[in-house]
């Protein structure tokens, strides 16, 4: 028997599926799979992201180098550079005091591989860069201060 | 469909110098365009680079990576005619796989 109740109940809770799907793509904290460390790049200070990478104890050590520029004239583009001589180095973290979402990006190196790193990252505003390597039994910190003179989110 | 990375992949010694440039915009889902709307948040998630079967370099990023991101890295092994394949996942699914010759 025809229900067209029925009809208009089942197209609602598909417009509502929908519309929750829309919302998660619009979410920066929703990402699909392979492996993405929500809570870390949810974190809105390095401690909380320190945390949320399992980090409990840091030392500032000279193992760890991190080279970036002083001053960054455009804060959308800061090219940043880390490189552990740590042995067993398995994890380079590249962080931003005063960014909305602290964590900016997670290297994950197998043997074999430089525990080495260069990239590009966005400051919104003049703050320390903090660079974070793991190894099996110790985590280093090292942290630079940059000057933004244009802030890297837009708006 | 994105476009194509551009890759390098030179033998210095006894190490592959990796160099990596993709094409993505990096939008953080934090600023607002010209009508005034939030941008929604459109960024690469997820990095890996493959070699003889087994992956050299994994990568998750946040939003602050900038826009069309660069990578460089280097790992010991691999010869020249060898072949390094990159692939990128963003956060709304979409991926790019890309393969250089090491030189």
């Amino acid at each position: 028997m025809d229900n067209p109740r029925r009809d208009f109940i089942t197209a609602g809770g598909l417009l509502a599926a929908l519309m929750a799907a829309g919302s998660r793509a619009a979410d920066l904290a929703q990402v699909p799979a392979p492996g993405w460390n929500r809570a870390a790049f949810q974190a809105k200070t390095v401690a909380e992201a320190l945390k949320a990478l399992g980090v409990m104890v840091a030392r500032d050590g000279g193992e760890l180098a991190l080279t970036a520029p002083e001053i960054a004239e455009d804060g959308a583009v800061v090219p940043v550079i880390a490189q552990c001589r740590a042995p067993g180095t398995r994890e380079i973290h590249i962080l931003v005091d005063k960014n909305p979402f602290s964590l900016a990006a997670s290297f994950f190196f197998p043997d074999g591989t430089d525990a080495f790193v260069s990239t590009r990252i966005k400051m919104a505003e003049t703050s320390n860069v903090v660079a974070l390597a793991v190894t099996p039994g110790q985590a280093y910190l090292a942290r630079r201060q940059i000057k933004v003179t244009i802030g890297g989110c837009g708006g | 469909m994105a476009d194509p990375m551009r890759l390098r992949a030179v033998m210095q010694a006894d190490r592959v110098e990796v160099k990596i440039l993709m094409a993505h915009p990096e939008e953080t889902g934090l600023r607002k365009g010209p009508d005034g709307a939030i941008v929604p948040a459109h960024f690469i998630s997820n990095v890996s680079v493959q070699y003889a079967g087994r992956e050299v370099l994994r990568a998750e990023w946040g939003a602050a990576v900038s826009k069309n991101p660069f990578l460089q890295f280097a790992f010991r092994a691999g010869a020249r005619g060898d072949e390094l394949t990159v692939t990128w996942i963003d956060n709304l699914g979409e991926s790019r796989t890309d393969r250089v010759t090491i030189t």
